[in-house]
């Protein structure tokens, strides 16, 4: 008895643990969104996390890019081929990257490169009371720390996304015209009748501006949250990896399903 | 001097990804923004519009000259009403004009192939009908037909 007791306590702490996390997210998100800018600190700011969230990511997005698109051109036309209609091929590489494998793909790397960083940076800032020290010397850490890696992480997702699909298309267009011989010409124009600028480039927009966004909040959450011992900012950075990664996986799900399920 | 280095990346980097989103608009797309020139409509009654959809382009000697912008019922005469958006340049189709669905390929998308007619004095102007026109091909009813004639030789 006195056993089912004592899970029943635990099992409820743990819930109410949970659920007091989600409060914590959520305050920390309201003050990095209202935390009203001061333009002469917090641009310079923005600024400098935008060059270690973004310009610092861009090579492996690059790299990737290239290669997913690449690969795309060449599965694509080895069945398509089958059928007389590998001029096809621009047409899927073009659609599955726009709509899906840009905007997951970028996010998933984006949260491995720039989110686990900005985890393992703010956790060992509260570890080594850095963040104490600035709400002693009357520095607001939210807004210091927090809302221009958050802002970072939202502005350079999209950005990042745009530069996926642009460098894989045109991996693809290497793949299927240089090397395997598709018809230039049809590549494009297929790619041009079936692509269209809001409905696909447009929603792949919007899926990358929410994984931005979920992205960030958890990477910087897990940081500010984290237990500040050397243990406690190596299971936060592992959490935010975790948990951004499934958190993009479902949501994209669900977007996908809202913008194209009645197609 | 780092810190010059610093925003010349963050530049470079806003800058291409500006450029990816326009190569994305303009190349993969096909987004002009030329193509604002207006457009007028024109209408078709068919009597199986069958697969032709909204969007779907609107041809003439193969080249595209429009596109379907909506279908309803025509409810007085029981047939389809096919609202067509003709740009504005081709300004030169006669109203003894013949429109027809047509299927590119095999199993491809159906589209509107418009022939013009010979009576070049009155030209088609927004709001005026197709009155020639030819239905999409059934396949179901052509199997049907040839059964039927199959059955009665």
């Amino acid at each position: 008895m006195q056993a089912v007791a004592d899970n029943l306590i635990l099992l409820g702490r743990f819930v109410l643990e949970r659920i007091a996390a989600i409060g914590r997210s959520g305050m920390i998100l309201m003050h990095a969104v209202i935390a009203r800018p001061d333009p002469a600190t917090s641009f310079p700011l923005l600024v400098r996390q935008l060059y270690s969230v973004g310009v610092l990511s861009m090579i492996i997005i690059v790299v990737s890019g290239l290669f997913i698109g690449m690969v795309l051109a060449l599965q694509g036309y080895t069945i398509l081929v089958d059928y007389g209609t590998e001029q096809a091929v621009g047409q899927m590489v073009a659609l599955s990257l726009v709509r899906e494998l840009a905007p997951v793909v970028t996010a998933l790397l984006f949260a491995g490169r720039a989110g686990s960083a900005l985890t393992a940076e703010i956790g060992l800032m509260k570890t080594t009371e850095q963040l104490s020290s600035m709400e002693m010397i009357g520095v607001d850490p939210l807004r210091r720390i927090i809302a221009p890696r958050f802002w970072a992480g939202l502005i350079s997702l999209p950005i990042l996304t745009m530069i996926f699909s642009a460098v894989g298309i045109w991996g693809g267009l290497l793949v299927g015209v240089e090397w395997l011989g598709i018809y230039e010409g049809s590549f494009w124009s297929n790619m041009q009748n079936s692509v269209d600028f809001f409905d696909d480039i447009g929603n792949g927009l919007i899926k990358s501006l929410v994984f931005g966004l979920v992205v960030t909040w958890v990477a910087v959450f897990q940081g500010y949250d984290s237990v500040p011992t050397s243990e406690g900012i190596s299971q936060a950075t592992t959490k935010t990896v975790v948990y951004s990664s499934l958190a993009i996986l479902g949501l994209d799900f669900i977007l996908t399903a809202l913008m194209f399920g009645d197609l | 001097m780092r810190n010059r280095g610093v925003e010349l990346g963050v530049g470079i980097f806003m800058l291409v990804g500006a450029l990816a989103l326009a190569m994305l608009a303009i190349n993969v797309s096909g987004l002009s923004l030329s193509n604002q020139q207006g457009t007028y409509k024109i209408y078709a009654r068919f009597e199986n519009v069958g697969g032709l959809t909204a969007r779907s382009k609107v041809t003439m000697s193969g080249v595209t000259i429009g596109n379907v912008s909506s279908i309803t019922i025509d409810r007085k005469k029981l047939m389809a009403l096919v609202e067509m958006e003709i740009n504005a340049d081709v300004n030169y189709l006669t109203s003894d004009s013949s429109a027809s669905i047509l299927t590119a390929g095999l199993l491809g998308e159906k589209y509107i192939g418009v022939t013009s007619g010979a009576a070049d004095d009155e030209i088609l102007k927004e709001g005026d009908f197709i009155e020639d026109t030819q239905s999409s091909l059934v396949l179901e009813e052509l199997i049907g037909k040839f059964l039927f004639n199959q059955a009665s030789e």
